[in-house]
């Protein structure tokens, strides 16, 4: 075969994979056909692989066989973690992916200085500075989803000012490389220091900011992508790091306005240690508590239910607990749904995928703006193991740090029951006014042990069902 | 290597408007899967990888780019397989057509 002829089977592989990898998105926006878009995006996957093998510039395919196996026999325990640990398994993806472009970036770059293009430079520079601190940023939310790391925010005086100086400096390396592409000695500045700046950026990161981080860190890592496909001159991976970064991007500024700020609020603010300052002037305010027993009269009375499930859920291991209520309520005749919060779980979409592990059939998941108008017309709204999404003040408060914030109106339904341990704010550290109304019944307890009450009461029990 | 910068440009701009429409119809019911799944598409990467191994120009490019085919096929691997048993546990509750 001719030279130009094996050209051209690459590149139409790269065209066939580009169309695979625009389908596998477009198929995702159903949940029904959903999977095909996994099987088009591996056809895609494997199509570019074999292709790039054939590239007449390849002497020596012992590395790459051993680069590939060893990648898979790595990916697969990474495929088969446990939903509850996607957020962590993520973080790390991110991290690889990161790692990768960045080794490709440093090599390319010692490989063609001093003779690298100005332009070529600028792309490389970007790619290495945004892969090294997609890299240890990643790494750092891993460590904090995994609770290896604290999760409480870790700040200082001149956070800011230091993060952005680092910022500064490797953007101030690359523009001399640029212009000097010949000094190699400093090119290990531009991975260096964002490595060290990755760190610094999450230290100050809270866990309940953790969706946001993880969308952001995604959106890098396409970036990255995308300006490795400029040095290397590859369309496929210019498209596929454009799409991971449209994708991240998109994530990550839902994920901000589910939680009332700004994205540069996220990166510079530290949540989740602001407060705590409000709960002053605590007059003795009572609350309502009633017994699984009560609950289960009240919720089989019922014709609408929905329950709002926070990560507290997820952390009980509640979730096929809440599954037998779904099933036992749906037999009575009940018209049982979940409102699920954009942030209730640890990254977006995760609370969704919990509840599917559960069996609970998707077309029950509503998102906030499903959910919001049926709560005048539910009969009880069951919270389990949600707070702050929750919290009435959002919309009344002008004074509380989540005013503004989207909520799930769960005070509209007629009645509401939170699953609870005890009377301790949530992660935000706000106390919550929606306790204190006289519509709500506070159902204290571990909430598996308690939904299993509630089930126990609702199945058993014979003669008053 | 002919080298077409404004092409570059003009196709990650037109992928990027691609992504922001297509990403932006799909539901937050599959925003997991959906990070997982462009995850694995990202790891692409590992093309880069192979070539840059596969050309055997110096000790540290093979070192290095070894290490990269390992990351990225990781995610490859680990990324469409993770998405597809997310994807496989979204049932319905309305009758599926026969």
């Amino acid at each position: 075969m001719t030279p130009q002829a094996t050209q051209l089977i690459i590149e139409t592989t790269y065209l066939i994979a580009t169309a695979m990898f625009i389908l596998a998105l477009k198929w995702m926006s159903n949940p029904a056909r959903a999977r095909h878009g996994v099987w088009a995006g591996e056809l895609g996957m494997l199509l570019a692989i074999c292709g790039t093998l054939l590239n007449s510039g390849i002497v020596d395919y012992k590395w790459i066989a051993i680069g590939l196996v060893l990648g898979s026999i790595i990916g697969v325990p990474l495929g088969m973690v446990h939903m509850t640990a996607v957020p962590q398994r993520t973080a790390l993806s991110h991290c690889f992916g990161a790692l990768c472009v960045t080794l490709v970036g440093a090599s390319e770059f010692y490989l063609r200085t001093p003779n690298v293009p100005r332009f070529t430079m600028g792309v490389l520079s970007m790619e290495v500075i945004l892969g090294s601190l997609t890299f240890t940023g990643s790494l750092m939310a891993a460590g904090k989803l995994q609770e290896m790391l604290p999760q409480r925010p870790i700040t200082y005086k001149g956070q800011n000012f230091v993060n952005l100086a680092l910022l500064a400096v490797s953007a101030g390396v690359a523009v001399f490389l640029v212009i000097h592409p010949d000094r190699a000695a400093i090119f290990p500045a531009i991975v260096g220091i964002p490595l060290v700046l990755g760190v610094m950026m999450i230290i100050p990161i809270g866990g309940a900011d953790m969706p946001t981080v993880i969308s952001l860190l995604n959106s890098y890592a396409g970036l990255s992508a995308a300006a490795m496909g400029f040095v290397l001159d590859s369309k496929l991976l210019i498209i596929a790091g454009a799409l991971d970064g449209a994708s991240g991007f998109i994530l990550s500024v839902n994920m901000s306005k589910a939680m009332n700020r700004s994205f540069t609020n996220v990166i510079f603010g530290a949540f989740g240690q602001e407060q705590t300052h409000a709960a002053a002037d605590k007059e003795e305010r009572t609350v309502r508590s009633a017994t699984a027993e009560e609950a289960a009269q009240i919720l089989g009375a019922a014709s609408k239910v929905m329950i709002v499930p926070g990560y507290g859920m997820a952390v009980a291991q509640a979730q096929h607990k809440v599954r037998e209520l779904y099933d036992v309520l749906t037999k009575k005749g009940v018209d049982v749904r979940f409102g699920i919060h954009p942030v209730a779980g640890r990254m977006p979409g995760h609370m969704n995928v919990l509840l599917a592990e559960a069996d609970i059939p998707y077309d029950k998941l509503m998102d906030l703006d499903e959910a919001n108008p049926e709560f005048p017309q539910t009969d009880v709204a069951l919270v389990i193991g949600a707070n702050d999404v929750t919290n009435p003040a959002a919309r009344t408060d002008a004074g509380s740090p989540i005013f503004g914030m989207p909520i799930l109106d769960v005070d509209k339904a007629h009645t509401v029951m939170v699953v609870k341990r005890g009377m301790s704010p949530g992660f935000a550290g706000i106390d919550n006014p929606l306790y204190y109304l006289d519509k709500t019944l506070m159902l204290f307890g571990d909430a598996k042990a308690f939904v299993g009450a509630i089930v126990r009461e609702l199945t058993g029990g014979g003669g008053h069902g | 290597m002919k080298f077409d910068l404004i092409t570059d440009l003009y196709v990650f701009m037109l992928a990027a408007f691609i992504g922001f429409e297509v990403i932006r119809r799909i539901a937050p019911l599959l925003h997991t899967p959906l990070m997982s799944l462009t995850n694995a598409l990202d790891a692409i990467a590992v093309v880069g990888a192979i070539l840059l191994t596969g050309r055997h120009e110096s000790k540290l490019s093979v070192v290095l780019g070894t290490i990269a085919i390992v990351a990225a096929t990781s995610n490859v691997v680990g990324g469409f397989l993770i998405t597809d048993r997310m994807l496989k546990m979204f049932k319905t509750s309305r009758p599926q057509k026969p």
